[in-house]
């Protein structure tokens, strides 16, 4: 065995170790540029691309990690809706790039704005370039505003969409605080597919929830294109308990719930949303959720198919159309995991070992997979939904048996639990991808 | 419950993790446990304030534990859902991997009555749990330095009859209770709060 394979192994042995020491600033194994470190240039430190970055780190710090991000700070948008509901601080949803420096990551802030894959070079917009050997990009979503009429990018401004939370969360809630009571609150879901399933019902929930303690007069009325919608059993049976609705005519108390009827117009002047029977209503707080497509870097990168997506290999998560690139995250088509922060999490860990491998010139490893979906519909009624995944004849797929929902019939001790455990997976996974 | 320690266990991790040789089948210790992190920490370093920390937990108690959430014979939230996604096999690597960390000690703060908790666990529960119950020989798990909030939700779940650790100590929690009260359980939960 020589001796860079058994160092190796070592590294991969003492990842605990490693992280401990690392952590503290210093990195015990780095080996540098003696047999010429391999280049990772990762794109976006949201959930994917900082969890890859940090796991390369544990697994073979010799690697050198480029991770290069827009923002100074990253803010979580899993339990920004708490937020909304006024129960929690927008400061604990913000994240710092210190925890990954500590391993060694080199952090750049800037944006991305070309990936040549014949140069295999990264570029940006402040006008420096990375070489790689392996890229992994995890930019996120963009939204597709072309599929509805008058609303854009400087509309959401004061119309937030808030599924990116930083300054539009802010906004959102600051105008149901300044909303009078008796007002109507508009929020439109997505068409599939979208970052996080369940983040509109829980949204719906966290904004009943504050209307309910402070303003009991108003309404939220949701024009939902879809059918259904992501743990709507276990939703709408909550909003029965809390708000007053009612589940044979989805509506009731704080709320009116209109499906396969979304808003495919909106006219900012008068807070007026058009849906697509022909609706008219006028808001008093107004949240589309428009349609949505991978992080437009993806599209410039030519890592996208024709609906906007990051077509990959599940097992590695290279692009398919472009070698050497690696997608994860909302940008990737990693069906049936599902476009959440467990999966960009649990993803970014399968491509930094596949890469780490690749890189080592071994073969990538048998992956393995997780996702779970906390959403907290009120105080002490904490709901889940968790998958187990494999690899399997070339594709991810769902173990059979594994996952589920929290059962529907209320339990009031597992529910309140399940609250302080969606708590506990929120500074979890927050360490976990950043720390 | 019974520990049958399974031969292989040493092996399975060994070959797996350290060789690659994982392509043949199944994930290795080490992919299978990083998926746990999301809610159990890096590495099984929880940061709280309710999920269990498994760093340095005993392989056989992490092993037996998974298989009692798969066959509902332990009630969980949601740990039934996450353990029948894996074999018998899994379980020994993952028990394996964390087996290897580093046991944590939650950063809390533990009340008031954490002198008279050491007399009560001394008393009453150090035969099992021995060094405050972070001796992962004992295979029952990590009291000293566990998450207070875990540990009082298991102590709620042997009250009432929910989760069973064995008659034994049913029976030795509940004569502690009986004499203390609910300010025993406080007291010892203070207790394993207070190590550092
Ligand atoms: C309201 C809400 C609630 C949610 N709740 C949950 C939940 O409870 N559980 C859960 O698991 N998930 C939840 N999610 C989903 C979760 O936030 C996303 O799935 C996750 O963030 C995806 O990670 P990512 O790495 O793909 O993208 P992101 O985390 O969005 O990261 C992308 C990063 O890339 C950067 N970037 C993009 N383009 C460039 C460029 N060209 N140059 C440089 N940097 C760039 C961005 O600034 C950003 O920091 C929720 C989402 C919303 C909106
Ligand atoms: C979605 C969050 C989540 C994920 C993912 C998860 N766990 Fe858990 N785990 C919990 C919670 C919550 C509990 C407490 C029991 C319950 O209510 O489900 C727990 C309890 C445990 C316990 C009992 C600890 C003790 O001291 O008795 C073990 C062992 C365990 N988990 C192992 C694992 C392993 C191994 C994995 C990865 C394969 C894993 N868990 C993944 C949330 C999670
Ligand atoms: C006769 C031996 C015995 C005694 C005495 C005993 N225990 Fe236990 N305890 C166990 C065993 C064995 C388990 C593991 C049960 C299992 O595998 O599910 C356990 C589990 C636990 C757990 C759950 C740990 C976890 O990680 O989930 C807690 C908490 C606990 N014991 C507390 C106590 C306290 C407090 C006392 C004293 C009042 C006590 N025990 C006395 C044997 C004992």
């Amino acid at each position: 065995m020589s001796n860079k394979f058994s160092r190796r192994n070592f590294v991969k042995a003492g990842a605990a170790v490693g992280a401990a020491s690392l952590a503290a600033g210093f990195s015990p194994f780095a080996i540098g540029g003696a047999h010429g470190s391999k280049k990772v240039v990762v794109v976006g430190g949201g959930v994917g691309g900082a969890t890859a970055a940090k796991y390369i780190k544990m697994m073979d710090s010799s690697i050198d990690v480029t991770l290069i991000e827009a923002n100074k700070d990253y803010y979580t948008c899993f339990l920004s809706n708490e937020v909304l509901g006024g129960d929690r601080q927008m400061n604990t949803l913000k994240i710092s790039y210190a925890g990954l420096k500590g391993h060694g990551v080199k952090v750049v802030n800037d944006i991305v704005t070309g990936i040549d894959s014949g140069k295999q070079m990264v570029k940006t917009r402040g006008g420096d370039s990375f070489k790689y050997d392996r890229c992994i990009v995890s930019p996120g979503v963009d939204f597709k505003w072309e599929l509805i009429d008058g609303y854009d990018a400087s509309v959401a401004e004061n119309t937030p969409h808030a599924w990116k939370a930083g300054p539009q969360t802010v906004t959102l809630r600051k105008q149901l605080e300044s909303m009078r009571d008796g007002g109507t609150v508009i929020i439109a879901p997505p068409p599939n597919p979208f970052r996080c399933p369940p983040g509109p019902g829980e949204r719906i929930s966290q904004i009943a929830h504050y209307l309910k303690n402070n303003k009991p007069k108003s309404k939220i009325l949701a024009f939902d294109p879809k059918k259904g919608f992501s743990k709507k059993g276990l939703f709408v049976d909550g909003w029965a308990r809390h708000y007053g609705f009612d589940a044979g005519s989805m509506s009731g108390g704080l709320i009116d719930y209109t499906l396969q009827d979304g808003v495919v117009a909106y006219d900012a002047r008068t807070k007026t949303v058009t849906t697509k029977s022909g609706n008219k209503i006028k808001g008093d707080v107004v949240n589309i959720i428009p349609a949505q497509k991978a992080g437009a870097i993806a599209a410039a990168a030519g890592l996208t198919n024709a609906k906007g997506w990051c077509p990959i290999k599940g097992n590695t998560f290279e692009s398919t159309q472009h070698k050497n690139i690696h997608v994860i995250g909302d940008a990737a088509i990693a069906s049936p995991l599902p476009k959440s922060g467990y999966a960009a999490n649990s993803e970014g860990k399968v491509c930094a070992a596949a890469v780490v491998a690749l890189l080592n010139g071994k073969e990538a490893p048998h992956p393995t997979y997780v996702n779970t979906c906390y959403s907290i519909i009120a105080p002490n009624d904490g709901i889940s939904v968790a998958m187990v995944y494999n690899f399997v004849d070339g594709k991810i797929g769902k173990v059979k048996g594994s996952g589920g929902l929290t059962p529907k019939a209320f339990d009031a001790k597992a529910r309140a639990r399940e609250q302080q455990y969606a708590y506990s997976w929120f500074e979890n996974i927050k360490a976990d991808s950043w720390g | 419950m019974k520990h049958v320690k399974t031969l292989g266990t040493a092996l399975i991790f060994g070959s797996l993790a350290f060789s690659g040789a994982s392509l043949a089948g199944g994930a290795s210790g080490e992919a299978l446990s990083y998926t746990c992190a999301g809610c159990h920490g890096t590495n099984g370093a929880s940061t709280g304030p309710a999920s269990p920390s498994l760093a340095g937990m005993s392989a056989v108690y992490l092993a037996d534990s998974m298989r009692a959430f798969k066959s509902g014979e332990r009630e969980s939230t949601i740990m039934m859902r996450i353990a029948k996604g894996y074999d018998d096999d899994d379980f020994d690597k993952m028990g394996a991997f964390f087996e290897k960390q580093t046991m944590h000690i939650a950063d809390q703060s533990a009340g008031g009555m954490a002198g008279k908790g050491e007399k009560l666990h001394e008393k009453y529960c150090d035969k099992c749990h021995a060094e405050s119950g972070m001796d992962p020989e004992d295979e029952a798990g990590q009291l000293g330095g566990q998450w207070t909030a875990y540990t009082e939700y298991q102590l709620q779940d042997v009250m009432d009859g929910t989760r069973d650790p064995g008659k034994k100590m049913t029976k030795a929690l509940k004569k502690m209770h009986k004499k203390e009260g609910d300010a025993g359980i406080q007291a010892l939960l203070d207790y394993y709060a207070s190590k550092k």
